[in-house]
């Protein structure tokens, strides 16, 4: 029935915009609405929940922050409410701004009731955020630089594999996080370079290319660590890389723990977030590899080398995803389990898309799936009604309803996966 | 003073083809010179050898009496060569500027890209040379016109004094063509020269210096306006002599068969596209519909063949409603649809021919019972259509793809003309034939008509339009601004009418910037 | 006017005579074999020096350079061996087993020595069903790397069917769990196909969203509160009802069941459908070339749908079949990478049904034979996964094994490319 308003409304104002903007506006009322009778009026009014701030050595400790949980969802949910009715009636021009507004609201709801009557850490939630988010991020870059010069890459999943197993070895049998740092990345390199050459020179599908990496990389790795790690378990074994806090900084209460008390990799890891945004829109390279990958012809006439661009971005972006990998290992555990990557290559790629090929787009995506990864792990402590499974499939749903285009529009780059032909 | 460019037996080949045979050419400074040639006669590839994207099996080139290598575009762009290819080659989400600047970027700071120098280099030479853009603006929102000029644009900020144009008229309205002459004499008197490659003859007659003619990949012989004419010029081209129209008889249209009313279509940018457009077409006449192609003919045809959404409006054939048929309903309905690009829409061209001859009718009897198809009655057709239409092929077997583009059109043609058809859709029927494929088309779309088939025609050919068709109705903007007798009209009265100038009213400027991009200019986004 | 020409073809042509057949059928052989055979020497090779018996010879090998490739050549070997035994069972050992039998009557050494061959066509049996699914896809212009879900989606379907409904004969019980799990997987391509036929929505990046959807849900009925949780302690469900059983052909240890047929009947209708009936027409002509099927009046949408759903329900087939017809329960490990492999298999056998089967044949014998490589000669069974990724490498790159055996290369390219970027 409101389907049926919509359409004469277009019909008689010819609009489509405006008819978004109700469709999209509405929707959010509509789950404010929700949030609403099921996260604040279903909630007894005596109920509290507690967001704790304890992180690291804290100089300064914040005080626990007691919220009454009605109260609290009631009012975020009003706002919610509000925004998406100034949405229908006059529209927030960027998407992203709304979609990130409402996110955070409708999070904030859900965690403040989900720790109804109990108490959450909230910096090591938001801590264990970001160090979730930055094997995504990584993934991504790794896929916005491959993609943004046309080249698809599913195999973002076996680069971070294989680099993980790589790093470990070496850093155990020589002792150093740096080389096996090194040889991890150079592992990805490597395997990019397969990637690149399969699709670049003998043109073939980048799907079958990509999918073909993938299923090398488990077999090798499930491989070599029958073979050799469960045998030396000492080869197993590397070592993490340590905290590294930055003075000043990391002394900020709650933000200072988060932020400024990293290994290195996360610094590296948000460091190259603005690195890869700047080069690809300030540069000559990012424009030369933008170009290749909307119309490869055209930067061919000007004299651009396709192939060398192309070429070079997919081993840079290989080496980004083998870094995520590292990460996981050097940067985590410090050990190599089988299959420990877990499908995150591929959150990479709908963080990728999700953030519209832009590096800090990607970015958020990775924040929020990061957020939901951590949730569910906090959620198995403190009751839910919602299964975790539910929560980790978050990342997967999002994805396709964006590239539905039910919510925002999200454009890959025009000449992506077409192998180029030069006459 | 020697040529500023000479080619010396270029030659070029492709599997199974001669593209370039030994050809010779010379172009003088500040000349224009015409490389003149149907389809097929391998003027773009002697170009894109000259422009390196292509490498040539022998001969040399000699540029400013220097031999030179060109190993790719770079080279040429080295040597002052320029090129704007047929399909432009421009990044639709890039600003003007960068579309400009990609390849031959300036810096600041050593990394940086420098935007605004590249955008104050354009307006200068936007001035200098009677191009008026706008360097802030996505090449997606500019018009054709417009987006040839930043083409041309490119090639002035690389100081190319050697220019190429592939066919730069194929997308211009009559007097949009005559503002890019005035562009290219202007380039001439500042030095320029030209290379300019076309197969139309009153084009090569009004603006070349010099006039090389190509027929087959050879060099059939150079002249100028002044010693030649183009029924001359024609038989050069085409190696005898041509009739250039079709001999028909005068029409006897009877009842109506297809009636369109106030109908409106979208485009896929949902702008609209046809814009209100109401007409009619008789059994046993042909209805052309002119207009440059852009003005909402791709639309229209689309959604009269069921290929598109129609907004509003109705459509009716024989009394039924076509509105919102499918294309199979209107395939019932005995209507038949040549389509525009036969390649992507006409045919499968990894089937065999077979298949691609009953393409439209493969679920019905004889070719299918239930659910089950019967080859024999299959093969049977498809021999009978290859004979009787005349398809050159080694059997019907083959691949489609295998076929010439003539040949592809004869298949579409055979299938679309067998059993009784009472409406016939062709859209750009002869686009890129031969001569002699062109000649045959017309022919059987004239036995058609004159069997009493209702045939609407759009082309962006008027040659075409004016001499298939008995009536002729301009599209201009999504709206039809006149239809006429074809007898009684003129090329120029269609060429004006094309441009949307109508009956009396005649603008003493012809508009060359869309009042949109005027008005963005003048808002101070310039 | 036109010039006089000679008829074009005065009778059609028949097609290609038998001599040219047979060159055609080996040039189409030459790459896929060599591509097996090369995989086969490159995974030797791997075998060979990551064996602990050899990397312990190393460092001396200037010093005893025969030694180490002795024993290079005796790790690949044993290894080998194994697998072949694995594959097609120990000849010798059948043999006297059939005498045994009809000697004595006694027919347990004749199964036991018979259960590896017999094994070898139990693990085929979902790679056919895998592989015809993402052939059927690509026969469509789709690609389905969603195999793997819609496996999962079967296995389940008929699992609950097994599980829930209980007090019927098997003819009608076991249809009906095989429906099930027909539906299911049905169903979850389905999706992919509806959102590429209404949103355009690439299938690729939704098949592996949904992939690990599936995954996930999976995990959640078998968790502890899972619904389809059974009363062990492990995350399984209970065992399905015997009248849901896929009866086995031979006692045990022999593990051959009917679902081997099933698939050879799939084989069997999937060639009759897709090249002799109109829907089947309809959709290799949306493979081909969306928009002239458009033109030529085929529901194009539709036909995405339909084809995503066809590829679906095989992958649950396979699903379904391993269920029914060997664990009788679901776990939630449950699939080695079917649906991934299935990818090597529609490539080997060129997306032709009878190739598809041809190809699965070989994976099942290689998977069967691994897990004997793996108990014998100590080789992970995960090789067998680096030799598929190895054979679709040089599939897909034929230049790469030309320029090895230097052969040349045939006069057409014919170039599929499924990859046209995401869509939305």
């Amino acid at each position: 029935m409101f389907g049926m308003v919509a359409t004469s409304v277009m019909r008689r104002t010819a609009d489509i915009a405006q008819q978004r903007r109700w469709i999209v506006g509405g929707g959010v009322v509509v789950i404010g609405l929700l949030c609403l009778w099921f996260f604040a009026v279903q909630v007894p009014a005596d109920v509290v929940s507690s967001y704790r701030f304890t992180g690291g050595g804290d100089p300064v400790q914040l005080p626990v922050l007691d919220l009454p949980t009605r109260l609290t969802n009631l009012a975020l949910a009003l706002v919610l409410v509000l925004v998406g009715a100034f949405h229908a009636a006059r529209g927030i021009k960027n998407s992203a701004v709304l979609f990130g507004i409402g996110a955070l609201l409708v999070l904030l709801i859900f965690l403040t009731w989900s720790i109804r009557g109990a108490s959450l850490n909230l910096t090591g939630l938001l801590e264990s955020t970001l160090i979730r988010s930055i094997p995504f991020l990584l993934g991504a870059l790794s896929g916005i630089l491959c993609e943004r010069s046309g080249i698809i890459n599913i195999a973002i999943e076996g680069m971070m594999l294989t680099a993980a197993f790589v790093s470990v070895i070496v850093a155990a049998f020589t002792g150093s996080l740096w080389l096996g740092l090194a040889a991890g990345i150079g592992s990805g390199a490597l395997i990019a370079g397969v990637h690149a050459v399969f699709s670049i020179r003998f043109k073939v599908d980048q799907i079958i290319s990509g999918t073909v990496i993938n299923i090398f990389a488990t077999g090798i790795t499930n491989f070599l660590n029958l073979r050799w790690l469960t045998v030396n378990q000492d080869l197993n074994d590397s070592g993490t890389f340590t905290k590294i806090p930055i003075p000043l900084l990391s002394q900020i209460p709650v933000v200072g723990t988060i932020l400024f008390n990293q290994i290195i990799l996360v610094y590296v890891a948000l460091a190259l977030m603005f690195v890869v945004n700047f080069v690809l829109f300030q540069t000559r390279w990012g424009l030369r590899t933008r170009a290749v990958g909307e119309h490869p012809k055209a930067a061919d006439t000007l004299g651009v080398d396709v192939f060398k661009i192309r070429y070079i971005n997919v081993i840079i972006g290989g080496m980004l995803a083998a870094l995520g990998g590292c990460f996981l290992t050097l940067g985590s555990v410090g050990r190599f389990d089988k299959l420990m990557t877990n499908g995150r290559g591929f959150i990479a790629l709908a963080a990728m898309i999700f953030g519209n090929w832009n590096p800090f787009g990607a970015f958020g995506a990775s924040l929020l799936f990061g957020f939901m990864d951590s949730l569910q792990l906090k959620l198995q402590i403190l009751t839910s009604v919602i299964p975790s499974e539910f929560l980790l499939m978050a990342p997967y749903l999002a994805t396709m309803v964006v590239l539905a285009g039910v919510v925002g529009r999200v454009r890959p780059p025009a000449a992506e996966g077409t192998p180029y032909e030069k006459q | 003073m020697p040529p500023i460019l000479e080619l010396r037996g270029i030659t070029k080949r492709f599997p199974g083809v001669l593209a370039n045979d030994h050809i010779d050419l010379t172009l003088n400074q500040g000349e224009i010179h015409a490389l003149l040639g149907e389809n097929g006669a391998g003027k773009t590839t002697l170009m894109n050898v000259l422009y390196g994207l292509y490498h040539p099996d022998e001969g040399e080139i000699i540029v400013r009496g220097k031999p030179i290598k060109i190993t790719g575009p770079r080279d040429a762009i080295a040597q002052g060569i320029g090129m704007v290819h047929q399909h432009f080659m421009l990044i639709p989400v890039f600003t003007v500027t960068e579309n400009v600047m990609l390849g031959d970027e300036s810096i600041t700071n050593g990394i940086v890209l420098d935007r605004k120098k590249v955008a104050r280099e354009i307006r200068e030479l936007s001035t200098r040379y009677g191009l008026e853009v706008n360097p802030d603006l996505y090449i997606k929102d500019l018009s054709v016109g417009i987006q040839q000029r930043v083409e041309i644009i490119k090639l002035l900020y690389r100081k190319a004094d050697i220019l190429i144009l592939d066919e730069p008229t194929a997308v211009l309205t009559p007097q949009e063509v005559d503002d890019l002459f005035q562009v290219l004499r202007n380039l001439k008197e500042h030095g320029n020269s030209i290379i300019f490659i076309t197969h139309k003859l009153r084009e090569v007659l009004a603006l070349a210096d010099r006039i090389t003619v190509l027929r087959l990949g050879k060099v059939i012989g150079t002249t100028e306006p002044s010693k030649t004419n183009s029924a001359e010029l024609a038989r050069m081209m085409v190696g005898r002599s041509v009739i250039l129209s079709v001999e028909k008889a005068p029409a006897k249209p009877q009842g109506v068969v297809l009636k369109v009313e106030n109908l409106v279509v979208r485009d896929e940018r949902h702008n609209i596209a046809v814009n209100d457009v109401s007409f009619e077409v008789r059994a046993g006449e042909v209805l052309g519909i002119a207009g440059v192609q852009g003005n909402g003919q791709t639309e229209l045809v689309q959604a009269l063949t069921g290929l598109r959404r129609v907004e509003s409006g109705r459509v009716t054939i024989l009394g039924h409603d076509t509105t919102h048929a499918t294309p199979r309903q209107l395939f019932e309905l005995d209507v038949a649809h040549v389509p525009e690009d036969r390649q992507q829409d006409g045919l499968v061209l990894n089937f065999p021919v077979e298949d691609n001859l009953v393409l439209n009718e493969y679920y019905r009897p004889p070719f299918a019972k239930g659910i089950v198809m019967n080859f024999e009655a299959i093969e049977r057709a498809a021999a009978e259509r290859v004979q009787e239409f005349d398809v050159r092929t080694p059997s019907i077997f083959v691949k489609t793809a295998n076929l010439s583009g003539g040949n592809q059109q004869k298949v579409i043609v055979a299938r679309e003309f067998s059993g009784p058809i009472k409406l016939l859709i062709a859209s750009q029927p002869t686009r890129g034939l031969d001569v002699g494929s062109i000649e045959y088309i017309h022919k059987r779309i004239i036995e058609k008509r004159d069997e009493g088939t209702a045939v609407l025609l759009v082309s962006n050919e008027l040659d075409e339009i004016m001499s298939l068709s008995d009536r002729i109705a301009v599209m201009f903007k999504g709206k039809i601004i006149d239809t006429v007798n074809a007898e009684e009209t003129t090329k120029e009265a269609l060429g004006l009418l094309m441009a949307g100038v109508h009956g009396e009213e005649q603008s003493v400027t012809p508009p060359s910037m869309t009042p949109e991009e005027k008005a963005l200019m003048q808002n101070g986004i310039a | 006017m036109a010039e006089a020409t000679a008829k074009s073809i005065s009778k059609p042509v028949k097609a290609p005579a038998p001599v040219g057949a047979w060159r055609d059928i080996l040039n189409t052989l030459t790459i896929p074999v060599l591509s097996i055979f090369t995989a086969l020497i490159v995974s030797g090779f791997i075998i060979a020096f990551t064996a602990p018996e050899v990397l312990t010879l190393l460092p001396n090998f200037w010093e005893h350079p025969l030694d180490l490739i002795a024993t290079m050549w005796h790790t690949v070997t044993t290894a080998y061996a194994a697998l072949l035994q694995g594959a097609f069972g120990d000849w010798g050992a059948i043999l006297r087993g059939v005498q045994t039998w009809v000697a004595t009557g006694n027919e347990t050494d004749f199964l036991r020595a018979a259960r590896d061959p017999f094994e070898s066509l139990v693990a085929a049996t979902p790679y056919i069903f895998a592989g015809l699914a993402v052939a059927v896809g690509f026969k469509g212009g789709l690609f389905n790397i969603g195999g793997e879900g819609q496996l999962f989606a079967g296995a389940i379907g008929s699992a609950w069917v097994g599980i829930n409904i209980s007090g019927l004969p098997w003819f009608i019980h076991l249809p009906l769990a095989l429906g099930a799990g027909l539906l299911a997987g049905a169903i979850w391509g389905g999706i992919a196909g509806f959102l590429k036929a209404t949103r355009g929505v690439n299938e690729v990046i939704n098949t592996i969203m949904l992939n690990y959807i599936m995954f996930l849900f999976t995990d959640f009925l078998l968790s502890e509160r899972g619904p389809m949780r059974g009363s062990a302690g492990a995350p399984r469900t209970p065992e399905i009802y015997p009248s849901a059983y896929l009866p086995h052909l031979l006692p045990d240890p022999v593990r051959f069941h009917w679902g081997f047929f099933i698939a050879l009947g799939a084989v069997f209708f999937i060639y009759w459908f897709l090249w002799k009936t109109t829907i089947g027409f309809e959709i290799r002509t949306v493979g081909a070339s969306p928009t002239a099927a458009k033109y030529a009046g085929i529901a194009v949408g539709r036909i995405f749908v339909l084809t995503m759903a066809l590829s679906g329900s095989l992958a649950g087939m396979a699903g379904a079949n391993e269920l029914l017809g060997l664990n009788h329960y679901m776990v939630a490990a449950f699939s080695p990478g079917y649906g991934f492999d299935a990818i090597a298999l529609a490539l080997l056998g060129k997306s032709n049904p009878f190739g598809v089967l041809a190809a699965a044949l070989l994976f099942g014998t290689l998977r069967n034979g691994a897990t004997r490589m793996q108990s014998i000669a100590s080789v992970p069974v995960d090789i067998i996964s680096v030799m598929q990724a190895l054979i679709i490498a040089f599939i897909a790159a034929p230049e790469i094994v030309r320029w090895i055996y230097r052969l040349r290369a045939p006069a057409q390219k014919e170039r599929e490319v499924f990859a046209r970027g995401w869509g939305g």
